[in-house]
């Protein structure tokens, strides 16, 4: 059964209060049809979790200016100036999480972990009201899993059963966002036939993917 | 001193603590000038934290890859034997052991090693990125900053006042006017430049600056 299908499936799954994963760094390995299409069903009071939110005009920095965010979760604000307006106006809510505690609880929800321990941030504002655990004399952080109703995903190949291929650095936070989400929609530039991607270069296995759709396709 | 010639003293001083071999992470500012002034002879695989080793320069003009920028969101390169990586392998890279050094800029740093480099409350939030995990996951933790803020405040404090990115992390200082190591011992002057007074390198530190036996002129 093919998982390829038209935008207009991918909107039909996307709707207002979702807590969503977007894929990508500084939009590098974003599914910039996806936002387009939220933007223009309008969804609102979305809870994003991303890397950062990218600049204004790219990316999901689009959707926090449109304002259609109520949250993120995510590394860095600072490369788009609409989002620390909206969080010093109290209007989106911000969740700082340093890069690599935020992909490792990804990670986590992805693999069926209740958490993770690292001492990353101990000593500083991330550790507040986190539960520290000393394992051999050493601290650490627990952190708790994120996961999501929808994954929003960038790849550069697909073949009919989902398998993935991720092209340069825009592979990124994809892959593992692709194990953390209910569903799990892919935006890709190519499609391949089944059997096209040798099974050792797959980077995310199709099983992972619920939805494929090809940048560019006319959308019935 | 200007500006330019100060970031200048501060990449080639830097350069120069790489050994052969080393894994490198540079930050954004002064740090990522480093990679113009790594001696010749020694071999340096430099990570870019959102998914690979082997960073090369930038392209030439209308060679940039869409799908290949830096940390910073600029065009890059990657060099020949280089690898992407998903970012929960690249943050195993840093936080795993596997990271020899990483160069961070800073707002401010401490004589206990703390250095607070991503928020100035009510004021700039940008986050912290992966800074906290490179304080924490390198081997050596290398701060390229100028030593004061518009030349006259001190950035090299007894105690840090922002909120903190790393707590006694900190092994080297390099600034413009000095080489400091962070030592159980408080703050060593190691190298100084000699355009610069002693006296007047301590007044511009407010951390208690000890001045090492085999203290020698920054080259």
């Amino acid at each position: 059964m093919s998982k390829v299908v038209s935008l207009t499936e991918i909107m039909a799954e996307i709707e207002s209060g979702q807590t969503v994963m977007i894929g990508g760094f500084l939009a590098v390995g974003t599914p910039e049809s996806f936002i387009t299409g939220m933007l223009e069903k309008e969804v609102t009071n979305l809870k994003i979790i991303a890397n950062e939110t990218s600049y204004p005009d790219q990316g999901i920095g689009r959707l926090v200016a449109a304002r259609q965010v109520d949250k993120v979760t995510v590394s860095h604000i600072g490369t788009n100036p609409e989002t620390g307006k909206q969080f010093n106006s109290g209007k989106l809510e911000v969740e700082l999480v340093p890069q690599g505690t935020l992909v490792e609880r990804i990670r986590a929800a992805g693999a069926g972990l209740g958490g993770i321990l690292t001492s990353v941030g101990i000593g500083t504002r991330v550790a507040e009201g986190k539960e520290v655990l000393e394992i051999e004399g050493e601290k650490y952080l627990l952190e708790l899993p994120l996961e999501a109703e929808i994954a929003l995903l960038k790849a550069w190949k697909a073949d009919k059963k989902g398998n993935l291929v991720y092209r340069k650095a825009a592979r990124n936070f994809n892959p593992i966002m692709a194990t953390a989400a209910s569903r799990v929609l892919v935006e890709v530039d190519e499609l391949v036939e089944v059997g096209d991607i040798d099974p050792d270069q797959v980077h995310t296995p199709g099983n992972f993917v619920d939805k494929v759709y090809v940048r560019g396709e006319s959308n019935e | 001193m200007n500006k330019e010639e100060k970031r200048k003293i501060i990449a080639k001083r830097v350069a120069q603590e790489l050994e052969d071999g080393d894994v490198v992470n540079l930050g954004i500012g002064i740090p990522t000038k480093v990679a113009d002034y790594i001696p010749a002879g020694i071999d340096i695989t430099l990570h870019s934290e959102n998914g690979f080793v082997g960073l090369g320069t930038a392209p030439e003009p209308g060679e940039e890859d869409e799908n290949l920028i830096n940390a910073g969101g600029e065009p890059v390169t990657i060099n020949p034997g280089g690898a992407f990586m998903n970012s929960a392998d690249s943050f195993v890279l840093v936080r795993g052991g596997h990271l020899d050094v990483t160069v961070l800029g800073t707002l401010q740093v401490d004589e206990q090693g703390n250095i607070a480099n991503w928020m100035i409350p009510g004021k700039f939030v940008p986050g912290m990125g992966g800074a906290m995990d490179l304080i924490v996951g390198a081997k050596k933790v290398i701060v390229a900053t100028e030593h004061t803020i518009k030349g006259e405040k001190p950035k090299i404090l007894k105690e840090c006042t922002l909120p903190l990115s790393g707590k006694g992390e900190v092994d080297l200082i390099v600034t413009e006017m000095a080489v400091i190591d962070v030592s159980d011992r408080g703050l060593i002057l190691r190298e100084y430049n000699p355009e610069f007074e002693i006296e007047y390198i301590k007044e511009m530190t407010e951390a208690d600056l000890k001045v090492s036996t085999e203290l020698a002129e920054m080259v």
